[in-house]
């Protein structure tokens, strides 16, 4: 039996925010039923599941917690009957203020959801405006309230920074707000502006001033240093965690190792090959799901191994990385790894590679020269 | 005397300045003398090259014959012979003059006479043309015919009382031109039977009959198996084909005569040996005495001209050298730049013709191009007492073996509204310009003239008269000569590095403010790296600017998962694609855009 990860989306939201270009809509209310029939069609018809033991689940989104919380119960069913879970699987669910209270929270931890990501952004109503997001600061704190009464333990909360006029100062109160409420895991996002998103066309407009690459990194660490303080500890580019409570989901992404996407447009990494769903939810409800394929090459695989790898602080062994392709990294990227240290963006400890804390702000840079 | 069979033969051409309707008036010749039917008809005949059409000028000439049934009954051989209108081809112009007897003068009838209409028509003079006015576009509302015969008269000296009054584009009196050219234009004259005599206007090569030689028999005859000998380059061949042009295509004929205008080909090969301006002549039987006028033209204007991809030097040879096959002014030699690569030196006439072989490079042959900064030909005296002409300020010896610098100096003519004449002296002036005169052609219009060293006007000084007159000012010029001046080389050095690509020659006074100008422009274009990088202008050791590119803080993806590792490796290899294509100076990636935008500097 081999370990799977499994991915399930949620195309749905409230109210689309105006930084984000996911594949999610908040008009479809009425899909809502036909797509969850649909997924639970796909769930069905996939075959050698039974070679699998599933480690990790993560409903994400969009916003799944728009759903009613039967359908997440139906969707987790859907999973137990055709997969053995793992009994210590982590089953993780997006969930964003105002779409969640007491029971919705209840009923997922009776589906067996043990792990709540909340997307908290930021705690300024100001800023939350600016962003386009549907809630405010007391949404937030409500559901956090309510998802520790109905039992979680294991919660996240998303934070963007760099965000259009915000202070150093806000994002001390927005950390130091989220720290006070003991989460396990933070992750932690300078904010992409993505083209194709309103956003983008605001920037485009003069509307808004980038923060400058300066000050964003002045606030990256601003943020770590408290985290650090508060005993959260940076396992990736973006994520720290408390002792034992990392995402094993992401990790499954950046080890390269395979995971099964179901849903709308849901990537899936399988049997040697990257494939992808359908983009069109009136095909996806159709049954017409398959999208197709994302090739690539040996060369790909390699390079995607170690900028996937390289994302997380442990960075990529020697020994694991001899075990993925049977040959020893020095003969594939010996010339890299060796350059990039020297320029102090790289170094080795302990048989393993890392980005130092420059190579953490300019991992494109070493990036793309695997590629 | 003219013979009888030249008397109903009349050679002519258009003059006028760009945008007064001569291609439209080519149009309508051609349309109304009946060879082509509206449906062959294509827009502008004769400007067949798209880029001429998107341009909307004339680039090489080429000729067209008419028939044409006039009220007498009689059918007329009109030979049409197209100019190219713009002052680097002045020559180019002056030889298709020479080819003519007469020439139509187009002028718009509400713009009047521009700088170019001027220069022309003492071109068509010099030449002892016959000029015949024609006031163009009288069906725009702001026509104003009297205005502009009076200005004819005033400003050209022409007559132009009972000038045709048309409309080209609309087709108003068009007859009245046809009856004007054969009234008024004399008919050709000269002895069919001396020893041949003709002049070369134009040639081009054609992939199947090699060079296709265009000319006016001024004596003699030619035909098939007649053995030529071109009299400036001495080369000699046996005439495979004569014949005349029709629309769009030639039209073989038996001979040709004193007084026709025609083409012959040769089996030529190379159409350097067919110089403009040269007389065709009898090898067996030459004429005593090669028609006048005739020049070597030489390129006024160099660049260096590189591949943006190093490996597709090649490519850039191959079509340089199969632009050269129809313009012989075209030059180019092999040149390697420590920052560029291969690439070629190129000579041109002037700043247009640098543009459009640029554009025809860029779009005819699909390359990709970094071209440095063009440059005029300095001369030089060193102290050793040798002379030396540089056109390329990498070959700039070191100024204490140089005893003194000239640069070329040009007469330039600039027709414009009396409102902009401050702003317009003001641009001179910083130019370097030494003020000639100024005369009013009327109320509201003057024209200025100025000498100007051709450096300062081979960068952007079109541009900038243009927008400082809002469109409204033409502007001409011609060669004078050379003039001592204090020239010096500037050098960027970009991370303590110079830049062989950057540097140029310009005027000591001038330096510092360009020096700083091309710092700020680089700066802005050259991306951060992972160390902070000088930006520095030099003269000589000298350090007369410097900017600075701050060290990079932050490349980062802040998220990567899932569904999006294609798309994040994809964005790393675009990322990575980028930099190869950047020129490697020193440890610096320099974008090819930073060597193209140094050429345009704006106006502040």
């Amino acid at each position: 039996m081999k370990d799977i990860s499994i991915y399930i989306h949620i195309p749905f939201c409230v109210k689309k925010c105006l930084y984000c270009d996911f594949n999610s809509f908040s008009d479809k209310s009425g899909y809502f039923t036909e797509y969850k029939n649909s997924l639970i069609q796909e769930i069905n018809s996939f075959e050698k599941a039974n070679d699998f033991t599933v480690r990790t689940i993560f409903i994400g989104g969009g916003t799944p917690s728009v759903l009613p919380s039967l359908f997440i119960d139906e969707i987790l069913n859907a999973v137990g009957r055709k997969f053995y879970i793992d009994k210590n699987a982590e089953i993780s669910i997006e969930a964003n203020p105002g779409t969640v209270d007491y029971d919705k929270f209840s009923d997922y931890k009776k589906s067996g959801v043990n792990r709540v990501s909340i997307g908290m952004q930021a705690i300024q109503d100001r800023l939350l405006r600016i962003l386009g997001r549907a809630h405010n600061k007391d949404g937030f704190l409500k559901s956090v309230e309510s998802v520790r009464k109905a039992g979680f333990e294991n919660i996240n909360f998303d934070i963007m920074f760099a965000l259009p006029n915000q202070s150093f100062y806000d994002l001390e109160e927005t950390i130091k707000t989220a720290v006070s409420l003991s989460p396990t895991h933070l992750s932690l996002y300078s904010l992409i502006i993505e083209e194709r998103t309103p956003f983008f066309d605001m920037y485009e407009k003069g509307e808004f001033l980038p923060v400058s690459d300066e000050d964003d990194r002045k606030m990256y660490y601003l943020a770590k240093d408290i985290l650090k303080e508060n005993g959260f500890l940076q396992y990736e580019i973006s994520n720290f965690a408390q002792k034992g409570f990392k995402c094993r989901h992401n990790i499954v992404y950046w080890e390269r190792k395979e995971y099964i996407g179901f849903g709308l447009g849901a990537c899936s990494f399988f049997g040697g090959k990257r494939f992808h769903n359908n983009y069109s939810i009136d095909e996806y409800i159709k049954g017409e799901r398959f999208g197709g394929f994302e090739d690539f090459t040996e060369k790909d695989a390699l390079a995607e191994f170690m900028f996937l790898g390289l994302r997380m602080n442990k960075g990529i062994s020697r020994k694991e990385f001899f075990d993925y392709f049977n040959t020893p990294i020095n003969n594939v990227f010996g010339d890299v790894i060796k350059r990039n240290i020297k320029k102090g963006l790289l170094f080795e400890k302990d048989g393993r590679i890392c980005l130092t804390e420059k190579g953490f702000d300019l991992a494109n840079i070493v990036f793309e020269e695997f590629l | 005397m003219p013979l009888k069979r030249q008397s109903k033969i009349r050679n002519f051409s258009i003059i006028a300045h760009i945008d007064h309707g001569k291609s439209t008036l080519a149009d309508r010749l051609i349309q109304k003398s009946g060879l082509l039917t509206e449906r062959e008809m294509q827009e502008q005949v004769l400007d067949n090259m798209e880029l001429e059409r998107e341009r909307g000028i004339t680039i090489k000439a080429q000729a067209v014959r008419l028939i044409y049934k006039a009220d007498d009954g009689d059918e007329y051989t009109l030979n049409l012979i197209d100019t190219p209108g713009h002052v680097d081809f002045n020559y180019e112009v002056s030889r298709s003059l020479a080819a003519c007897d007469g020439a139509v003068l187009v002028v718009d009838a509400a713009q009047g006479v521009e700088a170019q209409t001027l220069a022309n028509v003492y071109l068509a003079l010099d030449n002892d043309l016959e000029v015949i006015p024609v006031i163009n576009k009288i069906d725009l509302p702001s026509a104003n015919p009297d205005r502009v015969k009076q200005e004819i008269e005033d400003i050209i000296g022409l007559p132009a009382d009972d000038a045709p009054l048309i409309s080209a584009k609309t087709d108003i009196n068009i007859k009245g031109v046809f009856d004007k050219i054969i009234s008024d234009i004399p008919a050709p004259s000269g002895d069919e039977t001396a020893p041949l005599k003709a002049l070369i206007f134009d040639s081009f090569y054609d992939a199947y009959k090699g060079v296709i030689v265009f000319m006016r028999v001024f004596d003699g005859t030619v035909k098939k198996g007649t053995k030529v000998k071109f009299m400036a380059t001495g080369k000699e061949f046996e005439v495979v084909e004569v014949g005349v042009f029709g629309p769009g295509r030639f039209i073989p004929a038996e001979e040709l005569s004193a007084g026709d205008v025609g083409y012959l080909t040769a089996s030529i090969k190379n159409v350097s040996d067919t110089r403009i301006g040269d007389t065709i002549t009898e090898s067996s039987r030459p004429t005593d005495e090669a028609l006048p006028g005739y020049k070597k033209v030489n390129p006024m204007v160099y660049c260096g001209i590189f591949p943006a991809d190093g490996s597709r030097y090649q490519d850039l040879r191959d079509a340089l050298e199969k632009l050269q096959l129809n313009d012989a002014s075209l030059q180019f030699e092999a040149e390697t730049s420590v920052a560029l690569g291969f690439g070629f030196r190129c000579g041109f006439l002037g700043l247009l013709h640098l543009e459009i072989i640029q554009e025809r490079l860029e779009r005819e042959y699909n390359l990709d191009l970094v071209t440095t900064a063009p440059s005029v030909i300095y001369r030089l005296y060193l102290t050793n007492g040798d002379k030396l002409e540089i056109s390329n300020p990498s070959d700039m010896p070191d100024t204490t073996v140089i005893e003194k610098m000239e640069e070329p100096i040009v007469k330039a003519e600039i027709i414009l509204p009396s409102e902009y004449i401050g702003t317009v002296m003001e641009l001179c002036q910083q130019r370097r310009g030494e003020y000639i005169g100024m005369e009013y052609i009327e109320e509201t219009r003057a024209v200025v003239t100025y000498n100007l060293p051709l450096n300062e006007i081979i960068y952007d000084f079109f541009d900038v008269l243009k927008s400082r007159t809002r469109g409204y000012a033409s502007f001409d010029y011609e060669l004078t000569g050379y003039k001592e001046s204090k020239l010096v080389k500037l050098d960027m050095m970009v991370n303590r590095e110079v830049v062989d690509a950057l540097s140029f020659i310009v005027h000591e006074s001038s330096a510092a403010e360009r020096g700083r100008k091309i710092a700020e422009k680089l700066k802005k274009e050259i991306p951060r790296h992972l160390f902070e990088i000088p930006i520095q202008a030099a003269i000589g050791n000298k350090i007369i600017a410097r900017e600075t590119v701050s060290a990079m803080r932050k490349d980062v993806l802040a998220k990567c998962y899932g569904g999006d590792i294609t798309r994040k490796r994809k964005l790393l290899e675009k990322q990575k694609e980028g930099k190869k294509r950047m020129r490697q100076i020193g440890s610096v990636e320099v974008p090819q855009s930073a060597f193209m935008s140094v050429l345009k500097l704006d106006e502040e």
